[in-house]
């Protein structure tokens, strides 16, 4: 199946006024989590109060859980990435070391503009067009040197524990809200 | 009526409610839009259609973009949309506030916007850099990556708090401790 909405995927005004709505609801959501502060997510990486991880988790609690039923009854047929060592490791990494500089992420700098945050427009936006203009001039030499190189041997979680997909979601859920409860049981 | 003007008026909602809105809509993104959510590539669209508009042919030559292509579409609509989304929030919370240097930035490093605006400029600088390393953010890799099971995308997750963790301690704690 998943023919279901191909006439929407496919029709292009749709999916930019779609983005645009999608943009509206995920600045909302954010900023009633909290997570477009500045100073919530600092807080989060001095690890003194795990707002953002909670924000993250229960997205991705409720999300995997969505999609694989979206993919089980043939709705949906997401295909993630394989990564690379050099890639994803590395990438982090360098974005990490910016997440604590800046104090936003992508995603949230845009948030933090709507909520009024000065530095986030002319500090975060203006610094994360430069780092993008920067990678894509080095881009065919950082690919060959870096992000080709230690691809890892499987894509999903499931392979690499090779077990069944619904024994995989359900132990990962299991260890996220083991994470959650801890994190309430320990007063965070 | 009166309840649902009360919660969209509140301040902040619980973290558990507003991610768990979050993973209903990146399972509607995948359903309408069949892709995930992920900021970063609207930034990487807005920065070459910056570039179009000053030297198109310098952009053409660009091998980055000839992969993915300079234009206004879904990815690129989402960062306008965040920024509405999350200023029609913060009046409704009452927290809309222009502010230039964050109370917990200038309870460490003071008052001065020119110091502030420099080290955001920087971490952003790196925060570009770096996701168009790893092929994405905190939400493409953190969220919807992790949501399809992908193990690049939770490797990346990991290492994006690694490094702003150790960042973090050594800015607040190391220098700003000294």
């Amino acid at each position: 199946m998943g023919a279901l909405f191909s006439g929407v995927h496919q029709d292009r005004r749709l999916q930019i006024l779609l983005g645009l709505l999608f943009g509206i609801a995920f600045g909302f959501l954010l900023q009633k989590g909290g997570v477009t502060s500045y100073n919530v997510i600092i807080a989060q990486l001095l690890l003194t109060n795990f707002t953002v991880m909670k924000v993250m988790l229960s997205a991705v609690i409720v999300g995997m859980i969505g999609l694989a039923l979206l993919k089980h009854f043939g709705y949906v047929q997401p295909h993630p990435a394989h990564g690379t060592l050099g890639s994803n490791v590395i990438g982090g990494l360098i974005f990490g070391l910016g997440f604590a500089l800046l104090g936003y992420c992508p995603g949230t700098v845009a948030g933090a503009v709507g909520t009024g945050a000065v530095d986030a427009l002319i500090g975060g936006v203006v610094g994360i067009l430069l780092g993008i203009a920067i990678f894509v001039e080095l881009y065919p030499k950082i690919r060959d040197r870096f992000l080709v190189k230690g691809p890892f041997p499987v894509v999903t979680v499931q392979e690499f524990l090779r077990i069944n997909t619904w024994l995989s979601i359900i132990i990962m859920e299991a260890v996220m809200i083991g994470f959650l409860l801890l994190l309430e049981y320990l007063g965070f | 009526m009166v309840l649902i003007l009360e919660f969209i008026t509140q301040a902040t909602w619980s973290p558990y409610v507003a991610g768990a809105g979050i993973g209903i809509l990146v399972c509607l993104a995948f359903l309408l839009s069949n892709r995930p959510i992920g900021c970063s590539s609207g930034f990487v669209k807005a920065g070459g259609l910056i570039g179009k508009s000053v030297s198109p042919s310098h952009v053409e030559r660009l091998e980055y973009y000839r992969e993915i292509v300079p234009e206004v579409d879904w990815a690129f609509m989402l960062i306008p949309g965040i920024v509405i989304g999350a200023f029609i929030s913060s009046v409704l919370s009452g927290q809309f506030q222009l502010i230039i240097v964050p109370a917990t930035w200038s309870a460490t490093f003071g008052n001065t916007p020119v110091l502030r605006i420099s080290v955001a400029i920087l971490g952003g600088a790196l925060i570009g850099f770096g996701s168009r390393w790893a092929g994405g953010c905190t939400s493409g890799h953190g969220i919807s990556g992790s949501i399809q099971l992908s193990l690049a995308s939770m490797i990346t997750a990991v290492c994006f708090f690694a490094g702003g963790i150790a960042m973090a301690m050594f800015l607040f704690y190391g220098i700003g401790g000294a």
